[in-house]
């Protein structure tokens, strides 16, 4: 018992290979697929040798977990069910993974912040759940209409938090981030995030690694805690809480566990680099105005600067892949050129320029925005029009035409 | 390269994660010492130093080597022991090595017996009590080595290293990584050809590893 022994190259009870995961994300030949985000998700999962399912029905996650119950029909996944609410959802990850389960959960707005407890404790307890987070609005009055002001508040629950742009991203990220958050010095939850609808209702060609091939499963006995396994004896070091008394040592031994969670998210960096190609990709880092962005903001800057390039002026762009760990180093050394950084964004805040703005000398050259947020559109146009205005440009407004 | 290193505290009322410092991880094939990745062989060398130079060297046994819920587990258990014998042969009058196990993880109220464990939420009783100024953590799991080692750190000056199964520890002085029986052995070979070779700080030391 609890002895690994390489289950490479042998079959599941589906048929499917477990393939060595570099191979199968880099060698292995894909096939041109069209597909919605949502069927996506599908997929990656289909080759996750995931364990366990378990989902509440929010928009626009629905299609997703209601695919992923195909899946479980089929086979594929170990067990699935809908929980009695998206709180009760992730607890019931959690008791999942403490048992030694690769798990896997999609939310979507409302239903994250309702959850919002559990994040922390899935950290804290180093549970390497995989939450999709499609977003949308989360406050009232209702819009479930694409906004990221959700990943804002995850961003500082301990979890892993990557934001990708496109089906293709979803797909490949899925299957890699079980890969990084399970690495014994890593051994977190991840949110791999979206926009909803942008990414999860359109359809898109996606690249797919072959169906008869999947990753091999997650080993809990890797854990850098005790797998809750009720019949070997770490069961009797079940992770009590040490917080039983109000003095010194309790509140210097949680102060300690707080830093280990996040030194975790510092070790993921290596992992997550090596996985995803860098934590950021860029174009054009030598001009002197670059667009950084994440999730469908990034595609909306890319066609931005293509507008721009028309009119003569040469713009970058850095696209922000993961945001914990975040890309500190990355970002500094893409954005050492610029002049004017343009932030835009999918929500009322700007977290990401706040995000940036703490990160590089000289922040009075962030510009947050454009902002939209709400459901709204951004045109590239209204990208450009920031940009020009910045510049001293003449630009004209998109607002509408005006008496 | 981060500046920081990993050195024996105490170091502050609330001593940082090494990784968030920018302490990286061996890559296998490798250790580090003091935060600074090394070849496996050096470290080999530095932690038998280390252990003969004590003046109470100290094995810390966790749970996943003190039972034996595996072929593996019970073999490193008996690597384990032959490292503590080893260490017992090999040191001066005046030294003494101690085998503390790590039984288990719960915190222990109103507090444990120093004398017989030690425990991941207060490891800096057991040191401080058994005035320790060298340990070695083997076969606890990562997590609760790193909550440890690093309150080790903060409050004591005690010399800390890691055989770690997994991937190594940032917040120990000196860490292995993947290590396995063969990776024990080798420390107990090192320290017998290393055996009146060093110096330990038996004169120096003021009253063990406490602060």
């Amino acid at each position: 018992m609890a002895e690994t022994k390489s289950v490479i190259g042998t079959q599941n009870k589906k048929g499917q290979i477990y393939t060595d995961t570099w191979k199968m994300m880099n060698e292995a030949p894909r096939t041109p697929s069209f597909y919605t985000g949502s069927e996506v998700i599908k997929e990656a999962l289909r080759r996750a040798s995931c364990d366990v399912m378990i989902a509440y029905p929010i928009t626009p996650q629905s299609e997703a977990a209601a695919l992923i119950g195909e899946l479980f029909a089929e086979g594929y996944i170990g067990d699935y069910f809908r929980g009695e609410s998206e709180f009760a959802v992730m607890s019931q990850c959690a008791g999942a993974a403490f048992g030694g389960a690769r798990v896997f959960t999609t939310t979507a707005g409302p239903g994250t912040m309702r959850a919002m407890e559990n994040f922390p404790m899935w950290a804290g307890a180093r549970l390497p759940i995989q939450m999709i987070v499609t977003c949308r609005g989360i406050n009232s009055p209702l819009s479930i209409q694409p906004d990221t002001l959700e990943i804002a508040y995850l961003l500082n629950t301990g979890m892993l938090v990557w934001h990708a742009e496109t089906a293709q991203d979803f797909f490949d990220w899925i299957l890699k981030g079980y890969i990084v958050s399970e690495e014994p010095d890593v051994h977190l939850p991840l949110a791999l995030c979206c926009d909803g609808f942008f990414v999860t209702h359109t359809k898109d060609v996606v690249n797919l690694t072959p169906a008869d091939m999947c990753l091999p499963p997650y080993d809990p006995y890797r854990s850098p805690v005790p797998c809750m396994d009720m019949e070997c004896p770490p069961v009797r070091m079940m992770r009590d809480p040490f917080v039983m008394k109000s003095n010194y040592i309790s509140y210097a031994t949680h102060a300690s566990w707080q830093q280990e969670i996040w030194a975790a998210i510092e070790r993921s960096r290596k992992h997550s680099i090596h996985w995803l190609n860098g934590l950021i990709d860029t174009e054009n880092t030598d001009a002197e105005i670059m667009i950084v962005a994440s999730g469908t903001a990034v595609s909306q800057g890319r066609e931005a600067i293509r507008l721009l390039e028309d009119e003569g002026v040469r713009c970058g762009l850095v696209k922000v892949k993961a945001l914990r760990p975040w890309p500190e180093e990355e970002i500094r050394e893409a954005t050492k050129n610029a002049k004017h950084i343009f932030v835009p964004e999918f929500n009322v805040t700007g977290w990401l320029a706040k995000e940036i703005k703490a990160t590089i000398p000289n922040h009075a050259r962030v510009h947050a925005g454009p902002h939209v947020c709400g459901g709204m559109t951004m045109p590239p146009e209204i990208i450009v029009s920031e940009i020009k205005t910045a510049l001293g440009m003449k630009s004209f407004s998109l607002a509408g035409r005006g008496s | 390269m981060s500046d920081y290193r990993v050195l024996p505290g105490p170091e502050h009322f609330l001593p940082p994660a090494a990784a968030s410092m920018g302490i990286r991880l061996p890559n296998p094939g490798e250790a580090h010492i003091n935060g600074v990745i090394a070849p496996e062989e050096k470290a080999y060398e530095e932690a038998a130093r280390q252990l003969l130079m004590a003046r109470v060297p100290t094995i810390f046994p966790g749970p996943l080597v003190l039972w034996a819920w595996n072929e593996k587990a019970a073999k490193k258990a008996t690597a384990i022991r032959h490292l503590f014998n080893t260490l017992k042969e090999c040191v001066q009058t005046g030294q003494k090595p101690m085998l503390i196990p790590m039984p288990d993880y719960r915190p222990k109220y109103p507090k444990i017996n120093p004398e017989v464990e030690i425990n991941p939420n207060h490891p800096n009783l057991t040191i401080w009590h058994n005035k320790i100024d060298c340990c070695i953590f083997v076969g606890v799991h990562c997590h609760q080595a790193n909550l440890s080692l690093k309150i080790i750190r903060g409050g004591t000056s005690c010399y800390t290293i890691a055989m770690c199964a997994q991937a190594g520890h940032e917040d120990a002085m000196l860490s292995f990584r993947d290590a396995s029986v063969d990776k024990i052995m080798r420390l107990a070979e090192t320290v017998k050809r290393l055996k009146g070779t060093v110096q330990p700080r038996l004169s120096t030391a003021k009253s063990g590893a406490s602060n």
